[in-house]
């Protein structure tokens, strides 16, 4: 290559962590996407019958399966929160420095208080009718 | 002087040769999820996730399944162009590149047509 000048990509910037706001959104976004193809195989589960269903639900309470469901349910509320402070930014709004860290550490301490909450009626509505 | 013909600059599209389709949907599916997503995560905290009759029973109510069908679409939608963009942005080889692509866009329509079948079971049977 010739040294002809390129335009500036992530390495020349410091680091700050909006950042790994950002490609956060990105992983949560693909985690996500697999905690769909989780959700499409629960519904068919379920229209499959009883007998499916119950197998669904025993697969999905072993401790891994809940490990997997506490992390697509953290990628899922993060996900949403930041898509959200993602859409503020379409229309012009809160990109300047000091907003966009404002705006990101909200969504961080909304993101994990929210999928404490979630998780914790989870296990309630899990448990909730169980012989 | 731009080498960009007449005709590409009246559509806006760049080496891409569309404009801004992809963005736009990825945004109008984003908003669409908002409230569903909400209702469903919401509805489904109250219920007895264990008991095959009380899930199977609130599934099957005809406004309920419209939702959930229209949760899926535009879930399965949404999934697709956000799992495209990150492919495309970082896998490099066409050949790694195209055959993730493939695999992403026949599981995403795999998983959407599932969904919509099994809760279009639950509401008429």
């Amino acid at each position: 290559m010739n040294q002809r000048p390129t335009s500036p990509h992530i390495g020349v910037y410091n680091f700050s962590y909006t950042m790994s706001l950002s490609i956060l959104h990105r992983i949560t976004g693909v985690a996500a996407s697999v905690g769909f193809f989780m959700f499409a195989w629960w519904l068919m589960a379920l229209a499959s019958g009883p007998a499916a269903y119950a197998t669904a639900m025993q697969a999905l309470s072993s401790p891994i399966a809940k490990l997997l469901l506490g992390g697509f349910t953290f990628s899922f509320i993060y996900h949403f929160c930041n898509g959200i402070r993602h859409l503020v930014w379409d229309t012009g709004r809160g990109l300047e420095r000091t907003q966009a860290r404002r705006s990101g550490l909200f969504v961080i301490i909304a993101a994990l208080l929210l999928t404490g909450l979630v998780l914790w009626l989870g296990c309630a509505a899990l448990t909730r009718g169980a012989a | 002087m731009s080498l960009q013909t007449p005709l590409g600059r009246v559509l806006g599209s760049g080496a891409a040769g569309q404009g801004v389709a992809h963005w736009w949907t990825q945004r109008v599916t984003s908003v669409a999820l908002i409230p569903l997503t909400l209702w469903f995560t919401l509805s489904l905290l109250g219920k007895s996730l264990q008991s095959y009759e009380a899930m199977r029973g609130w599934l099957g109510q005809p406004w309920v399944a419209v939702f959930t069908i229209l949760l899926s679409l535009t879930l399965a939608w949404h999934s697709w162009l956000g799992v495209q963009v990150v492919v495309e942005d970082y896998v490099h080889g066409k050949a790694a590149k195209t055959s993730l692509l493939l695999v992403s866009t026949f599981l995403h329509f795999a998983a959407a047509v599932a969904a919509v079948f099994a809760v279009m079971i639950l509401a008429v049977s």
